[in-house]
């Protein structure tokens, strides 16, 4: 907060040349980046013996799992008082890409084999990664499903406009293995970058269609309407979940990997769409 | 090239004499620089070039001509190419007579106003993004009525492309050429008008001639600032090759699986760019 206040100081000169709207802006966002930068760096702190978890637990997580893990991170701390789960949601590659660089996380929980991978490969997991969950696609519609889509196919036809994720993320991969097995050759007006981009243009009604993950339609609410098709049986993906071997604490985050693959936590997951292994 | 800077003086503002004279008239810095200007000047320069550097030197040379002859790096740099000047030709067109007006005209509001433009620069692009898919996306504010009316929808198009960049691009533009105006000397302008001429004929007749390196320079800001447009890009136009993927966005989707292909293919988008500007500032920007 100290450091708003000299960034707003210094803006203020900014303020008479550029007019107080553009300068109020700049404070603003140089506040909250010098925040997020506070929020990452925290040491975890190990105290106290190997039976009861203590102290922060980093969790990297792929963002599908957001809205889960947040719940499931608040049972954590109120099951384990003087605990604290911080998470780090994003894309699985670069929490990869993270963590094999030194990143410093208790618990790595992915969205694909292959991104895990790159973590095992890396010799950089401690022991060997556990599938979780399982998440299968959707079709993910307006609300009301005003085109009438009820299968994969229909989204071939010439005047919607679908959006897919791009190969190289993994619900692409997964929606082109669908594809594949189905025999369908599918256009799109685009190839999104991850997920929620793709999701979101159901969201703003800009596209018709997007081929998503379950959990991202109820995730959405009452904002998109999900349609399930047979072919994603093909394209399940699984969801491996680790501790990692330097974990700064590795105690807690075992706890917290039991916690996930308990009874409580396979059915907070399931709730959020995922499929159980 | 040295002839025509020397009747500079002589010659009106109609052949963009002043602006010359001035540049000229300007004293060489005798002697070494000071210190305390040097150090800071070297540390800057190392910061800006340290990191371009280390694209080089990690470059995966080997697998650049393979890289470099797939279709669809040609498809992305030439759409980039495309788009980022189309964008700033709309720019200069739209944005030209907004520096003047910023500049020249006296009206209620225009600190405001000068703060607006600036707004792009300070939105995170992917922001600016949303906020054009909610203005002229097909469920849009305007975007509905220009779907229903003239069945014209902007999203998952090249020419969304070119609106994303040039809605990015163009306060660049405008602040460099809105800088140039407020410096360009207004009597040129004003004995013009006193001698007759339209306040439109003296724009395009002593203002516009008066302020080229202006524009030039914002032009050139304004393009590179679009060839590397992403945010923006993505968000309002979505990502399909050959129609809206441009090299940022091939760049980028490259990262998610081939680290290595992404630096080649930045390195190429780099070389283009450097050959451009360093085209253009032989030719138009010399002498600004």
């Amino acid at each position: 907060m100290t450091r708003c206040a000299r960034w707003t100081g210094r803006t203020r000169r900014m303020l008479r040349l550029t007019g107080a709207g553009a300068a109020a802006l700049l404070a603003l966002s140089a506040c909250s980046s010098s925040d997020g930068d506070s929020g990452g760096g925290s040491g975890a702190s190990s105290a106290g013996g190997p039976d009861k978890p203590s102290g922060t637990v980093n969790v990297f997580a792929a963002a599908s799992l957001t809205e889960s893990f947040t719940k499931l991170g608040k049972d954590f701390e109120e099951r384990h008082p003087g605990t604290e789960v911080v998470f780090n949601f994003g894309g699985s590659d670069s929490l990869a890409a993270g963590i094999t660089s030194g990143a410093p996380a208790d618990v790595f929980a992915s969205a694909s084999p292959r991104t895990m991978k790159v973590v095992t490969d890396a010799d950089a997991a401690a022991g060997t990664p556990a599938t979780f969950v399982r998440n299968r696609l959707e079709i993910a519609t307006p609300p009301g499903n005003p085109d009438k889509i009820a299968s994969l196919k229909d989204l071939t036809g010439d005047d919607l406009k679908v959006v897919l994720c791009d190969r190289t993320v993994p619900c692409g991969a997964a929606a082109q293995k669908a594809l594949t097995a189905a025999d369908l050759k599918l256009t799109p007006v685009s190839y999104e970058e991850d997920v929620k981009s793709a999701l979101n243009k159901v969201v703003l009604k800009e596209a018709d269609a997007a081929v998503v993950y379950r959990t991202d339609v109820q995730a959405a609410g009452d904002k998109v309407e999900g349609v399930e098709f047979p072919e994603s049986a093909d394209a399940v993906n699984d969801y491996p979940i680790t501790l990692l071997k330097d974990a700064p604490n590795a105690d807690a985050g075992r706890a917290f990997i039991e916690l996930v693959r308990s009874a409580e936590g396979r059915q907070v997951l399931t709730e959020a769409g995922f499929t159980a292994p | 090239m040295t002839a025509p800077l020397k009747s500079g003086a002589a010659t009106g503002p109609r052949t963009g004499g002043p602006w010359r004279r001035r540049v000229r008239s300007r004293t060489r810095l005798r002697g070494g620089a000071p210190l305390p200007l040097l150090v800071p000047a070297l540390i800057g320069l190392v910061f800006l070039v340290l990191p371009l550097l280390a694209l080089l030197v990690r470059a995966p040379w080997s697998s650049m001509p393979e890289l470099l002859t797939s279709d669809e790096v040609w498809q992305a740099l030439r759409l980039s190419l495309i788009c980022a000047t189309a964008a700033t030709a709309v720019s200069m067109v739209i944005g030209v007579p907004l520096a003047w007006l910023l500049a020249r005209v006296e009206f209620p509001g225009r600190g405001l106003v000068r703060a607006l433009v600036t707004l792009p620069l300070v939105l995170p692009p992917v922001v600016g993004g949303v906020a054009l898919l909610m203005a002229l996306g097909r469920n849009g504010v305007v975007g509905q009525w220009l779907d229903s009316w003239f069945g014209i929808t902007l999203p998952f198009t090249t020419t969304g492309v070119i609106l994303a960049e040039a809605f990015v691009a163009m306060p660049f533009l405008v602040i460099s050429v809105e800088g140039t105006l407020r410096a360009a000397d207004p009597r040129y302008e004003e004995a013009a008008t006193t001698l007759g001429a339209s306040r439109f004929t003296a724009f395009r007749r002593v203002t516009l001639p008066l302020i080229a390196p202006g524009i030039a320079a914002g032009a050139v800001l304004a393009w590179a600032r679009a060839l590397g447009e992403f945010g923006a890009t993505i968000t309002f136009a979505g990502n399909f090759p050959g129609r809206t993927q441009t090299m940022p966005l091939a760049v980028y989707l490259a990262l998610q699986s081939d680290p290595q292909a992404a630096v080649a293919l930045s390195l190429v988008l780099l070389a283009v760019s450097i050959a451009v500007l360093a085209g253009l500032r032989d030719r138009w920007m010399t002498t600004s």
